[in-house]
């Protein structure tokens, strides 16, 4: 009786940690905003991300002091008036592909496809969704989007000042390039 | 035997079913866990001690990154205590400085600058040695050393006897010591020694030996309200002139590439030899100087990406 239960037991464990998990450290977040005062590009090549393709959800994680600028003095400023990276200093995205089923991820290819799931900055979450592309390749898999986010929905404020010098819409840019997770 | 067996069988079952459930919910969460569990441990460099490379007179630990230049201009009126038909003070000049520093390393920033009492030229380097952090490597503190040279130019009183150059020099060096306490509060200790190569009697002493202090309490996210104490180790009492600590308050206000501050000081001088040593004004007299301060930063070059320096 005992050692039916703790097989059953280790076939949990052993069937939960060998769903396909692919995962890299290097993803590329970046956000641009463009006015006819200036341009501000923040570039992120930390990026943590997870996908799961047996289940279609996928995570990133990005520290705030990792995004850098052209400008020493626009980093700063991003940091410490904006997004307060010393109170918050990550931001995350938890969400999944809706239409799984229409990627084969065992043939290489691109795929067309939409995610859905919850944008985590500066501690406000809101739901978003977006079209990206899957794309296989041999030895990992390389995700890939581009959407636009309202600094105001996460609680960033801008002041009167300055506000004529940051776009309305910030386009964000997600590239990742995952591998398969090793077996410890 | 039988009721037994099959019993068990049923707790067997649910066991079985509820440990597939519990597994199932938690997927996402352990998609997130998995991100943190083979994060390394950074380090955490604190940034924005203060808003800039000074407190009110005197410098900050703040460096301008390499590749940033800064313009700046300061200027001190007459004082408080000359009544209303002066403006207390806002109708008379009492110095004005020009300046122009440049970020050439990580660790190395340099200035050039000239103030009207004396026709005084200060050049200065300031180098960052420690940075305060958290994480992999703990430092409680920045430290910075500040060392600049100063040049009287104005002409000499008297022509006709043996003037050196020489006697236009004025050397100071500094030890810059601050904590980012947090988001609002940040200290700095400021041990200064001053060498003036001529003074004007016998009484007053070439080595002038301060301690510094500064402070500065975030009001808003772009307001700051700083403070400047120096403390002069030498007997002040017995020199030629009755000398004074330097006290400076005023507000740091950021906006977007300028910080503007206002402040109010007894030191007429805005250079590290002029305010330690040789203020004469006294706080409890009134001889108290209003004053602004505006710093505009330039980039000149590209920021590179940080490396561990």
């Amino acid at each position: 009786m005992k050692r039916i239960l703790l097989l059953i037991f280790f076939l949990n464990i052993v069937l939960a940690v060998n769903a396909q998990k692919y995962m890299t450290k290097n993803g590329y977040i970046g956000f641009f905003s463009h006015t006819s005062m200036e341009d501000i590009k923040g570039d992120n090549n930390q990026v943590v991300g997870a996908i799961d393709i047996s289940t279609g959800e996928m995570v990133f994680q990005a520290v705030i002091k990792s995004f850098h600028f052209d400008r020493a003095l626009m980093e700063e400023h991003f940091n410490e008036n904006y997004m307060e990276s010393d109170k918050i200093p990550k931001s995350s995205f938890k969400g999944k592909i809706t239409n799984l089923s229409s990627v084969d991820f065992s043939k290489n290819g691109t795929y067309d496809v939409t995610v859905e799931g919850d944008l985590i900055i500066h501690d406000i979450t809101n739901k978003i969704s977006t079209k990206g592309t899957i794309e296989v390749v041999s030895g990992g898999i390389n995700a890939n989007a581009k959407f636009n986010i309202v600094p105001e929905d996460y609680k960033i404020s801008i002041p009167g000042v300055v506000r004529d010098k940051i776009n309305k819409n910030l386009e964000v840019t997600v590239a990742m390039k995952y591998a398969p997770l090793t077996a410890k | 035997m039988n009721i037994k067996l099959s019993i068990n069988m049923i707790r067997l079952f649910f066991i079985f079913l509820f440990s597939f459930i519990s597994f199932g919910l938690f997927a996402q969460d352990d998609l997130m866990n998995l991100l943190n569990k083979d994060a390394p441990k950074e380090t955490n460099y604190t940034t924005a001690t203060f808003k800039s490379t000074r407190i009110m007179n005197g410098h900050s630990i703040e460096r301008m990154p390499p590749g940033q230049l800064d313009i700046r201009i300061e200027h001190r009126f007459g004082t408080l205590n000359s009544g209303a038909y002066e403006l207390f003070g806002l109708d008379q000049t009492a110095n004005i400085y020009l300046g122009i520093e440049y970020g050439i390393l990580n660790w190395l920033m340099v200035g050039i600058g000239r103030e009207r009492n004396d026709k005084l030229y200060d050049g200065f380097a300031k180098f960052t040695v420690l940075r305060q952090s958290s994480g992999e490597r703990v430092m409680p503190v920045s430290v910075s050393i500040f060392s600049s040279i100063a040049v009287k130019s104005v002409k000499w009183p008297d022509p006709t006897l043996k003037n050196y150059f020489s006697s236009k020099l004025s050397y100071v060096t500094q030890v810059l010591i601050a904590r980012k306490f947090n988001q609002a509060f940040s200290f700095q200790l400021t041990p200064s020694y001053v060498h003036r190569n001529f003074v004007a009697t016998e009484l007053d002493p070439n080595d002038v030996f301060a301690i510094g202090s500064g402070a500065r309490v975030k009001l808003t996210k772009r307001i700051s309200l700083n403070g400047e104490y120096y403390y002069i180790t030498n007997p002040k009492t017995y020199m030629s002139q009755q000398i004074y600590d330097p006290l400076s308050v005023g507000l740091d206000i950021e906006t977007g590439g300028h910080v503007f501050t206002l402040l109010f000081t007894n030191s007429v001088s805005m250079l590290e030899k002029g305010f330690i040593g040789e203020t004469t004004g006294s706080w409890k007299k009134g001889d108290i100087h209003f004053g602004f301060n505006i710093s505009r930063v330039f980039t000149l070059k590209k920021h590179q990406k940080p490396s561990n320096y």
